[in-house]
């Protein structure tokens, strides 16, 4: 029961985001116009990306401690959420920068190092299919996760805030705040944040246990 | 402690009596620097200071990552498993760490004496940019060294390697392309402060995190 509920619950915010996203009030601004409503479905990513990628961490650190094979699953399922995660993010960021600073991909730092961070977690990826025995595998790739997440982390905070950028909130830019005075923009800013997040973790969970069925199934066999 | 010393003196003997790393290194470093000599000379004037510092980052990206590919690679089985019994992980990946930065400050200072006698010298501030040069390798040494232990488990380790690590040195690579651009307009000392600080504690984490998982990864 209280697993269908969170579900719902779910299914409920994210119908409320989709709507008021895109019929609700939003206040309006030179240049970024209706575009602002992008906030929603691009901004969210990055948050629930994060989000993942920390999930990610905790399972490696916890596999490096325990040994349990189950821990790396989860690590690893966590990865993969976090990527595709990132890309809908980047598909949705070029299509707000066509639109707005009239360029897809401009060069911007912020891009620039999440795109190196990206290549990052491409690597893990790829690392993981290089090991056939499973323990081995698991172990090495959650070495290199630690160090991924480190490194993601140097890029994504750091780094853009050294130099000037087009993103709000970094290099001497006001946050975002300024475009949202009459705070109408929040409540579905902050549902979306939290409904995105539940929707990838829910499809997480999802991949975690069919993979467990795979486990049992081989064992089987 | 006196274990890290010894350990570093067995690593710099090694390579000593093979002078395969540096002599291989050195020449690799030196024919890129020859080509690139080659291909510009058609025409002087595309040498622009820019060019000339992204291609020097160039070289020195590439001879890190074939340089310290090898470090773990190099020794037979067996040894590994001699040297991983009589002495801690921690002491061993310590003294790869400073092995390797020793590594590095000689083939890119090497690099860097050879490349501005032939293809000449536009910095403004030869102390900020040999400074960048030393940082620059120094980190390069420490965070490759971890990544060349991980590649070094898989089998194809030389493009895993490639693959590995370039995502982890580009936010070094970054700060010490800027901190070098610096140095070649001759901006004042201050500016650089900022860069410095971020190179250094790049390192220190990486280095960190290099000590704490390195008992992990030689377990298996």
């Amino acid at each position: 029961m209280k697993n269908k509920l969170w579900k719902a619950a779910t299914v409920i915010i994210l119908i409320y985001v989709l709507t008021a996203g895109l019929y609700g009030e939003v206040p309006r601004q030179p240049i970024l116009n209706e575009t602002v409503r992008n906030l929603y479905y691009h901004v969210t990513m990055w948050f629930a990306m994060v989000i993942y990628l920390l999930i990610s961490l905790i399972y490696s650190i916890r596999y490096l401690s325990s040994g349990k094979i189950e821990h790396d699953d989860i690590a690893s399922e966590f990865v993969n959420t976090g990527v595709v995660f990132g890309i809908v993010g980047f598909t949705t960021g070029a299509i707000w920068g066509m639109v707005t600073w009239g360029d897809p991909l401009p060069k911007d730092p912020k891009i620039l190092s999440v795109a190196i961070a990206m290549l990052a977690y491409f690597a893990y990826l790829v690392l993981r299919g290089a090991f056939e025995d499973e323990q081995r595998r698991a172990r090495i790739s959650s070495i290199y996760n630690i160090f991924a997440f480190v490194i993601f982390n140097v890029l994504i905070w750091i780094l853009p805030r050294m130099t000037d950028s087009l993103h709000p909130g970094n290099g001497g830019n006001p946050g975002f705040n300024i475009y949202d005075s009459e705070n109408v923009m929040k409540p579905v800013f902050y549902s979306a944040i939290i409904g995105w997040s539940m929707l990838g973790l829910w499809v997480t969970t999802l991949r975690i246990r069919l993979k467990r069925l795979n486990h049992l199934a081989e064992e089987r066999s | 402690m006196s274990e890290i010393i010894t350990l570093i003196k067995k690593e710099i003997t090694l390579e000593w009596r093979q002078r395969y790393a540096l002599n291989g290194m050195l020449l690799y470093v030196i024919s890129t620097i020859a080509i690139c000599y080659l291909s510009f000379n058609l025409n002087r004037n595309l040498l622009t200071p820019i060019v000339w510092n992204t291609l020097f980052w160039i070289i020195l990206l590439f001879t890190a990552v074939n340089a310290i590919a090898k470090s773990f690679s190099r020794e037979h089985y067996g040894r590994y498993l001699y040297h991983y019994m009589i002495s801690s992980p921690q002491s061993i990946i310590i003294s790869k760490i400073i092995y390797n930065s020793l590594l590095m400050l000689t083939l890119s200072l090497t690099a860097l004496g050879f490349y501005i006698l032939v293809m000449g010298n536009p910095v403004g501030n030869m102390t900020v940019y040999v400074l960048s040069v030393v940082l620059g390798s120094l980190g390069f040494a420490s965070s490759l060294t971890l990544i060349s232990a991980i590649a070094s488990k898989a089998d194809n380790s030389g493009s895993l390697m490639a693959i590995l690590s370039f995502p982890m040195i580009i936010p070094m690579l970054l700060m010490v392309t800027k901190l070098a651009k610096n140095a070649l307009d001759n901006l004042d000392t201050s500016v650089n402060y900022d860069e410095i600080l971020v190179l250094l504690s790049i390192d220190a984490i990486v280095i960190g995190l290099s000590v704490i998982l390195f008992p992990y990864l030689w377990r298996s």
